[in-house]
């Protein structure tokens, strides 16, 4: 497998005139385009650190760019945009604007462990593209994602109860990113399952939706997770100097 | 049969009580069946799935030592047995992790005392899946001698998705030669479906990703990546796509009615649990084995084989 890459030149750097004459020469047209000059100038150097400081991106440092996350990339297979080495790469080097180029995807890893399980530093990709999409909301750079409503819609209620009820948390998730609740596939899946399930089990389910199940004597893990939760915020805040 | 695995403490978590009932039903049944006993976790709480560690990896590693610490107090088993990879893939890794990071035994001994339980230590007790379950405690030519009512003729893909083998550093028995399973080309849900007399096919998505992490947050990606999994198991020839995890199961259900309704896309492929499979040759009934409770309904193709 090839390292995959991208063009630095970029269609919006090009520049060509349809009639430009310098110093006498006519230079209009294909043969003489443009390259408009890119200067960097504008690292941020706390980059790595304040990524390194949000859950899952602790050994970003430790990436030596092989591109094995890359290449046995899931979602890389579906959009070659999607690539953990470069947001690595920019990320260690402070190109803080190039990165936002790709702000809108970085939540979109499926956390399948490919690049976790291939890579030879242990650098956790993975965890990196979680810490990576959550510094960009952090910094206001995003909105929050759909995947990040689901990871809080599904902790809050383990926090709360100590389980979670799945048509509790389609639900949950549906309202809290406001689309319908009635998709025409969830319909169509219901019908389909309503036409074969047991009447008990239905009845089963019915009143798992009414009364969630709860792991019992919860009350103290619940106080315990929440008082790191406040920690874990106010770090998270402190290494973004967001206070 | 060996005495090893015998008893060991179940750990169902909470998609065997909600979507995946028909996985804990044939678990048990199957379980009942071979002579295993399964004691379940008393009061045990989510293992924090694919989603917590996003919020902190150290919560979701308390919320798995909880599990593992109520089985080394209260249990007089030293093993715990999960069917759902994601609970397995959990509970596996903060075994790695309390081992190999000091931050996360301090998380876990600060939350456990505050929450008034006994703090989990590595190596208390050990985690398995329900394929290594199975195949250790009975092994392909007990399945054989227990058959009686073969696969033969059932096309199977055996599917295993990504937390069973990934990452590999949390997997320490596996990948370690002749007999032992492997990360790249997982082979225990092979031997076992093939013991009960299924053909299995080459089937080379054995541990592709289904999407299930955002099933609902990126349905786009899911219903991609789940018809890429059905459409090649159709080429391979299978019949039946054989589980081994809730996630992936509701996940390719689901996304094989969206396909439908969204794209036009049918497929005919039938999702089966790899225990509602086994349970069919042992001569358990399929009402037993919750066959009715799964959304893509096998029952058709499995009278037409005459095997319900």
């Amino acid at each position: 497998m090839p390292i995959h890459e991208k063009s630095l030149i970029r269609p919006e750097d090009l520049t060509e005139h349809e009639a430009l004459e310098i110093d006498g020469v006519d230079v209009s047209g294909h043969w003489s385009t443009f390259i408009e000059t890119r200067v960097v100038s504008d690292y941020n150097e706390r980059m790595e650190e304040e990524i390194a400081a949000l859950p899952g991106g602790e050994y970003i440092h430790r990436c030596w760019q092989c591109s094995a996350c890359t290449n046995v990339c899931t979602v890389n297979d579906l959009n070659p945009d999607f690539n953990p080495r470069y947001w690595i790469y920019l990320a260690r080097m402070g190109f803080e604007k190039e990165l936002l180029r790709d702000k809108d995807l970085l939540w979109q890893c499926v956390s399948c462990h490919k690049c976790t399980h291939a890579c030879p530093r242990e650098v956790v990709p993975e965890g990196v593209m979680k810490a990576m999409a959550t510094w960009a909301e952090l910094k206001g750079h995003t909105a929050v994602s759909p995947s990040a409503s689901f990871d809080a819609e599904f902790t809050e209620q383990i926090v709360a109860t100590g389980k979670i009820e799945e048509g509790r948390i389609i639900r949950g998730f549906f309202k809290r990113t406001g689309q319908p609740l009635r998709q025409a596939w969830l319909m169509e899946m219901s019908l389909r399952l309503a036409k074969h399930l047991p009447i008990l089990m239905g009845i089963k389910m019915a009143l798992a939706a009414l009364f969630r199940p709860r792991t019992r004597n919860w009350g103290k893990s619940q106080a315990a997770i929440e008082e790191y939760l406040v920690e874990r915020d106010a770090a998270n805040k402190r290494a973004l100097n967001l206070d | 049969m060996s005495e090893k695995y015998k008893t060991v403490a179940y750990y169902p978590g909470c998609a065997l009580e909600g979507t995946g009932h028909g996985y804990n039903r044939s678990t048990k049944a199957v379980g009942k069946k071979l002579g295993l006993n399964l004691v379940e976790v008393p009061n045990w709480n989510c293992c924090g799935a694919m989603e917590v560690k996003n919020i902190d990896p150290e919560i979701q590693n308390y919320l798995s030592a909880r599990n593992l610490g109520i089985v080394a107090e209260k249990m007089n088993v030293d093993t715990v047995m999960a069917p759902c990879n994601g609970c397995y893939h959990n509970l596996k890794k903060v075994e790695h992790d309390i081992a190999k990071k000091p931050k996360t035994q301090e998380v876990v001994d600060r939350l456990s005392q505050k929450a008034g339980h006994a703090t989990y230590q590595a190596g208390q007790v050990e985690t398995i899946h329900a394929l290594d379950w199975i195949k250790d405690a009975i092994g392909e030519d007990g399945i054989r001698a227990r058959i009686k009512n073969s696969l033969k003729g059932l096309k199977v893909a055996n599917y295993y998705g990504c937390m069973y083998t990934r990452p590999r550093n949390i997997f320490p028995e596996k990948d370690q030669g002749p007999g032992s399973e492997s990360t790249y080309k997982p082979h225990y849900m092979d031997d076992l479906l093939a013991a009960a007399g299924a053909e299995i096919v080459d089937y080379p998505l054995k541990t592709a990703c289904c999407g299930g992490a955002h099933t609902l947050a990126d349905s786009d990606t899911s219903t991609k990546l789940v018809l890429n999994l059905l459409q090649t198991a159709e080429v391979c020839g299978a019949d039946i796509i054989a589980t081994e995890c809730p996630t992936c199961h509701s996940g390719l259900e689901m996304h094989q009615v969206r396909a439908e309704t969204e794209h036009g896309i049918k497929t005919n492929v039938k999702m089966l649990y790899f225990t509602q499979l086994l349970g069919l040759a042992l001569g358990i009934s399929g009402r037993k084995l919750g066959l009715q409770e799964n959304v893509s309904d096998a029952r058709g193709l499995l009278k037409e084989k005459g095997l319900l």
